[in-house]
């Protein structure tokens, strides 16, 4: 074979490594057409593509159990998933959902749509992650010129009990738009957390608003033993496989990247363009209003229940005038503007931007947070201060 | 529970023995072997195969005997060079795939069951031993999907070498009762031997509370030891009880009874009792074992593994040590 053949499939290899299918789908495929030759009756096949599966990964224990079954066939009359003679229930069940979750993820289509959650992405977050928990999966997205491009999507684990965490200690995975915020490696992790960690801001400002609490929500493997969890498995964490983690963590930015965890994706439509057009326009105007120096006018865009802190919209709206009052021009301009809608919550946005701000007696930048909400049609601020 | 161990009988069936000096020599070591005289047997087939070293029911009658005596690797190498040999005799590779079972070769043992029914799709044996393979090796998987307690009685491997001595059928379709071993040899005394012990009256019947019970039944079994009723501290161990070494049942029953009643007393005292119950039919005991016969006294630590049949707590595995 001519040399610039190997070249050229190097060169191909390493140019679309970055968007290389994950590992983990492979595998996903394989172990649903194991499946499915089972429901054929092809149970041979069957075999053949759970062994060649368990050669790679022998601690995938889905497949084990599945080859359990297979081999236990072929000696008795079995009696459904699962035959294994004293088998823990619990443990059945948790590879029961695993093998519903899997198979509904290699059965349904790929996204084809952007979700309504990435209404604005930052020039400088070159990709955003999208969990949905109903469906076992994590979606991760490219920013290609401010246009989320769906990447690839992976298999994870959530909260033992499920989703919309509340307290500390509720084995609930939390819903909302949070941002990764740290990193942790290998040797600062147990086993349980397998190779990684991306820590999440967890409780964000809306959660504290709301009472919400806990801590130490991160994306994290998979402990050594096990090739993966079942779908419902974490004290509230979101579990990935250690390979999948490893790939996904190529394209996470520390501090920067978004993830947004909901508990049933929705993809964005035109009314949803269409509410993203009002809310941008509504961040513009805000914008023009502070800068134009009309106090009030300014001040309506603050929702009566605004509060930051101790401080409420009263304390807030005084300062305010008692500041502007000093003031013979200001200049406002925002920078790396990004607009994340909530999930599960209509009419709530997380908005972020680097703010320059500068007038007459002061000037400053700063990295701004706020959250908008929509009253009565308007779009509201309800939430503002650095990040 | 793989036990279909293919014996020189059936071996003989096939090859039509030849000579009746060569077929007494060989009753008779196959005789020794079934007395447990294997030494013996041992010496008697090595004489003879002396004269014909390619002999193959010698050869597989010394398998037989090795493994009997515990060299299951050299057993192995006898029955593969038979195969070699003779690949047109589906015995040894029935007995090579018992062998490998035993070691937990399961893929080894299929593939030598699978030659086995090759040479003859009607050996009904090596079927049913392909059965049982599918069944360890499921409970390998099942393990490794699930962690099962290594306790679990369904994955451990219980080789009980049941040999179909003069079963003439044992090519044949459909002899699925070939379990004849034990029965004609046992024939526990249970009915016979008065019961001594005040304790043990039958083996526990369960009230509720499987701890409890579990040690109730550690008790009775305790007893009935102390007691020298070897008919019902064999009524403690289950069917599938795991024998130590593979020894067939009744071959390891004669050896409990005959050690039970020989000492002119024995004390069996148990201390540091621990019960762990996985669910309601299987639990197990550790303790330290203080055993002080007329002739010897020991101490050592103990562990049962017990499983609930019906209402009855039985004993399926005793290990010694930690």
């Amino acid at each position: 074979m001519p040399r610039t053949f190997y070249a050229l499939l190097l060169g191909f290899c390493f140019a679309s490594a970055a968007l290389a299918e994950p590992a983990s789908r492979e595998m996903e495929a394989a172990l649903a057409k194991s499946l499915q030759a089972v429901g054929n009756n092809h149970l041979d096949v069957a075999l053949d593509e759970v062994n060649a599966l368990l050669k790679s990964h022998p601690n995938f224990k889905l497949a084990q159990l599945v080859k359990g079954d297979l081999l236990m066939a072929r000696a008795q009359q079995i009696k459904g998933f699962g035959s294994a003679a004293n088998a823990p229930k619990d443990q059945l069940q948790d590879l029961r959902d695993e093998a519903n979750a899997r198979l509904q993820r290699v059965q349904q289509q790929q996204p084809v749509g952007i979700p309504q959650y990435l209404w604005k992405m930052d020039d400088a977050q070159r990709y955003a992650v999208v969990v949905d928990t109903s469906k076992a999966t994590l979606y991760l997205f490219e920013n290609v010129q401010g246009e989320p491009k769906y990447v690839t999507d992976f298999y994870i684990s959530v909260g033992k009990k499920g989703t919309d965490k509340i307290i500390e200690g509720d084995k609930k995975t939390p819903l909302g738009v949070y941002f990764i915020d740290g990193h942790l490696n290998d040797a600062q992790l147990e086993d349980l957390y397998g190779n990684e960690a991306f820590t999440l801001d967890y409780p964000n400002e809306w959660d504290t608003r709301q009472g919400r609490n806990g801590k130490g929500i991160w994306l994290h493997g998979t402990p050594s033993d096990t090739y993966s969890r079942p779908p419902r498995a974490s004290n509230g964490c979101v579990v990935l496989g250690n390979a999948d983690l490893k790939q996904l963590g190529r394209h996470l930015q520390i501090g920067n990247t978004p993830i947004i965890i909901t508990d049933q994706m929705r993809w964005s439509d035109a009314a949803d363009q269409a509410e993203r057009s009002e809310l941008l326009a509504a961040i513009e105007q805000w914008r023009k209003d502070w800068a134009s120096r009309d106090t009030e006018t300014y001040l309506k865009h603050y929702a009566h229940d605004f509060a930051v802190g101790h401080t409420s919209f009263t304390e807030f709206a005084q300062q305010k005038r008692l500041v502007n009052s000093g003031k013979t021009w200001i200049k406002v301009q925002l920078a790396h503007l990004s607009v994340f809608p909530y999930p599960k919550q209509a009419g709530l946005v997380v908005v972020n931007f680097e703010q320059d701000y500068s007038s007459n007696n002061l000037s400053n930048r700063m990295h701004k947070r706020q959250y908008w909400v929509k009253r009565d049609g308007h779009w509201k601020i309800i939430y503002e201060g650095a990040a | 529970m793989l036990n279909k161990f293919s014996g020189i009988a059936a071996l003989c069936v096939l090859l039509a023995c030849s000579t009746n000096s060569r077929a007494d020599d060989i009753q008779d070591a196959n005789k020794l072997l079934k007395q447990g005289q294997t030494a013996q047997a041992l010496e008697k087939v090595n004489a003879f195969l002396a004269n014909k070293p390619k002999d193959a029911q010698a050869r597989f009658l010394k398998g037989l005997i090795v493994n009997e005596q515990g060299n299951a690797a050299e057993a192995i190498q006898i029955f593969t060079a038979l195969t070699d040999d003779y690949p047109e005799l589906p015995e040894p590779y029935n007995n090579l795939a018992v062998l490998y079972a035993s070691q937990g070769q399961y893929d080894k043992a299929k593939v030598s069951l699978e030659m086995a029914i090759r040479t003859h799709p009607s050996y009904a044996t090596a079927h049913e031993n392909l059965g049982d393979i599918y069944a360890k090796m499921a409970s390998q998987a099942y393990d490794r999907a699930l962690q099962l307690d290594k306790s679990n009685t369904a994955t451990q491997t219980k080789l009980a070498l049941i040999r179909d001595l003069f079963s003439k059928s044992a090519r044949v379709a459909k002899p699925v009762a070939t379990v004849v071993a034990a029965a004609p040899v046992t024939a526990t005394p249970a009915a016979t031997a008065p019961s001594v012990s005040p304790a043990a009256s039958t083996p526990v019947a369960a009230s509720g509370n499987t701890k409890d019970d579990v040690l109730k039944a550690t008790r009775a079994w305790a007893a009935a030891w102390s007691a020298q009723d070897s008919a019902q501290y064999l009524s403690f161990y289950a069917p599938e009880f795991n024998t130590p070494n593979g020894m067939e049942r009744a071959a390891w029953e004669a050896q409990r009874k005959e050690r039970i009643t020989k000492p002119a007393s024995i004390e069996v005292t148990l201390a540091g009792t621990q019960v762990t119950a996985r669910d309601a039919e299987n639990a197990s005991v550790s303790f330290n074992q203080n055993y002080h016969a007329s002739h010897l006294k020991t101490s050592s630590h103990k562990t049962l593994v017990w499983v609930k049949h019906g209402t009855q707590w039985q004993i399926v595995e005793e290990r010694s040590g930690k």
